[in-house]
């Protein structure tokens, strides 16, 4: 398989959001160990693994969600838990895998929503505010739907208000767990086009790995909690590589004008002696 | 389908629902077996506010002064106070079906209050209401030990609510049935069951001072409450600390929760219907919703105790009775409709 390449130095100092080294553990078992990134600003980093590799806990240990049991996560050189929450949310904002509300909203309130951390009590609604939420809601297309009900929308709206959502906090960086999950695949291609041509660090977590190899910088791969290789997609997406991850004989291709590499699946490594059960296909 | 969301003006429905509530109270007190007219009830008010004098005798005086009107008032308040619960509570634990009595706090009170008045406890120092609001906060501490230990989450505090509802009641019942005798059985139960009857001016400031807090702190949370629409961890990320939030919120609606049902008893179903019923009006943005909850609950109950002691004059039917004939129905037909409209 391909060595990691360790391409940054795991200080914490410098600017932007970066792990340094962290671990979680949750009843006794290790979620994370010893991982660190640092996204370079204004890229989209790919988290790719397999079910339980660690990308969500990762991702809410960057977002101050979660507090790693050892390490630090660092937003431009100062730790997460020495920053007020309104504090983090002005910077960091987050996209969940399926947002849901029993909460009767239009898209407007949802958008809304994303000025909170901006917001004092007991005060209307600044300039400001109202600007960043018509920004938000003409950068994603969703400009003449504002008065209409999150309830009515489709599952691809819904991610859409939600990334409006969260470019109304005006955050430098995007975290976003499996945002494309229960789409289909125009919505997919549209969301993604969407997020990386945002002025902001992105970092998320990917299940297709087509979908990570066409819209990310740089990608992270994790297994058991720990970073087995990082770089840019071409230098990550391998047969051997996806092989020892997931567990599936691949042939990747790099046929593309851009040398993005396509993979295409040819079936399951029958392992000798398997760890566990089975390992599955991804999707 | 593309369904709009379009929303009433908050200012001209607050106003509307005040002008109501001021005339409901004055009609309120003209129902019932003395005659009097609303004209009577302002002069009366004007006089004791030292505008003027009123040419009413001293008797119906007292019954618009002494009875009526502070027992009107403790209505709306209750009802403002119970309603505000119940919604902040639903935000707050993102369970449609909370209300103040899910943490338990009324079944605590009830226990407190049986304790004094069937037991003796405090040996005539402790009044029923001081036995009721400390059974209140017992219950509710137990509710939120509990709820830590068990890991924190929302579904676990309601979970606790309903374990420390289940165990004050069958703390109640097993003293009342042990101890009293069936006159005291008989009182208690009343009590229980939520009643107005019988309530001072005392009352009235207490629960009015404590709502004004309550409602105050609530409003100045409300931004903070409409981000916890999609969840908690949502809200963390939104800049909300989740933690001290809950905390505040949950106390201050306990304190509301006691002090209310250690004057009026256990009033059921208006913290449950009221602020869906007031959501249907405004929509679920905090600052608009909590106000027009609270004159919601306090027109309703007013009307509503109106017709408890009314209805089977000179019986008077326990209003918590009363709020729960209504109650369910209009609760199924809530339901009825959220389930139609998904």
């Amino acid at each position: 398989m391909t060595a990691e390449r360790v391409e940054t130095t795991e200080t914490t100092e410098g600017a932007g959001l970066r792990a340094g080294r962290v671990t979680r553990t949750a009843d006794g078992r290790v979620i994370l160990d010893g991982v660190s990134i640092s996204p370079a600003p204004g890229t989209t980093v790919g988290l790719l693994g397999p079910n339980g590799s660690g990308k969500s806990t990762l991702l809410r240990l960057l977002s101050g969600v979660l507090a790693p049991a050892s390490g630090v996560v660092t937003l431009d050189g100062s730790p997460l838990a020495e920053l007020g929450r309104r504090d983090i949310a002005r910077r960091i904002a987050v996209v969940e895998q399926q947002a849901d509300t029993q909460v009767e909203l239009s898209v407007l309130d949802v958008v809304r929503l994303g000025r909170t951390p901006h917001r004092r009590a007991w005060t209307p609604p600044s300039a400001a505010d109202e600007e960043a939420v018509r920004d938000a809601l003409a950068r994603t297309g969703l400009a003449d739907r504002a008065n209409q009900s999150w309830h009515t929308l489709s599952g691809g709206e819904r991610q859409r208000v939600q990334i409006a959502r969260a470019l109304a906090q005006e955050p430098r960086e995007l975290l976003l767990d499996e945002p494309t999950n229960h789409l289909d695949i125009q919505h997919q291609l549209d969301l993604l086009n969407l997020v990386t041509s945002l002025p902001v660090t992105s970092v998320v977590a990917l299940h297709d790995l087509n979908l990570a190899a066409m819209y990310c910088d740089r990608l992270v791969v994790l297994r058991e909690g720990r970073v087995v290789a990082r770089g840019t997609p071409a230098d990550v997406l391998t047969e051997e590589l996806i092989a020892e991850v997931y567990g599936v004989r691949t042939a990747v291709t790099r046929d593309g004008s851009d040398g993005r590499p396509h993979v295409r699946f040819l079936g399951t490594v029958s392992r000798p002696v398997p760890r566990q059960s089975a390992p599955t296909c991804p999707e | 389908m593309t369904r709009k969301v379009t929303r009433p003006r908050v200012g001209l429905l607050c106003a509307a629902g005040a002008a109501l509530l001021v005339a409901s109270v004055a009609v309120a007190i003209t129902i019932g077996p003395a005659d009097i007219r609303v004209a009577d009830v302002w002069s009366v008010v004007a006089s004791h506010l030292g505008w003027g004098s009123t040419e009413l005798s001293p008797i119906r005086d007292g019954i618009v002064w002494q009875l009526r009107l502070p027992r009107t008032l403790l209505a709306a308040v209750c009802g403002a106070g119970l309603a505000v619960c119940g919604a902040v509570m639903q935000s707050l634990l993102r369970n449609p079906l909370a209300d103040p009595f899910v943490l338990g706090v009324s079944s605590g009170a009830s226990t407190g209050a049986v304790v004094v008045v069937v037991l003796g406890a405090g040996g005539g120092l402790v009044s029923v209401s001081a036995g009721a609001f400390l059974g209140a906060l017992l219950s509710f501490g137990l509710v939120l030990l509990l709820s830590h230990t068990l890991g924190g989450t929302t579904d676990r505090v309601v979970l606790s609510g309903v374990a420390a509802m289940q165990l004050f009641s069958a703390l109640t019942s097993f003293v009342v049935m042990t101890a009293a005798d069936a006159e005291t059985t008989r009182g208690v139960l009343f009590w229980l069951l939520g009643s107005l009857g019988g309530v001072g001016w005392t009352d009235v400031w207490v629960c009015l001072a404590v709502l004004v807090v309550a409602l105050t702190v609530c409003l100045a949370y409300a931004r903070t409450l409409d981000a916890f629409a999609f969840g908690q961890d949502a809200a963390a990320t939104l800049g909300v600390s989740v933690a001290r939030t809950r905390l505040v919120l949950l106390c201050v609606t306990a304190l509301l929760t006691a002090a209310l049902v250690s004057s009026a008893g256990a009033i059921g179903f208006v913290g449950l219907v009221l602020p869906h019923a007031a959501r249907a009006l405004v929509g679920s943005g905090h600052a608009r919703l909590l106000p027009v909850a609270a004159l919601a609950g306090a027109v309703f109950l007013v009307w509503v105790d109106t017709l408890a002691r009314t209805v089977l004059d000179p019986q008077e039917v326990p209003v918590g009775v009363v709020t729960s004939l209504i109650g369910v129905p209009v609760f199924v037909l809530v339901l009825y409709r959220t389930r139609r409209t998904r």
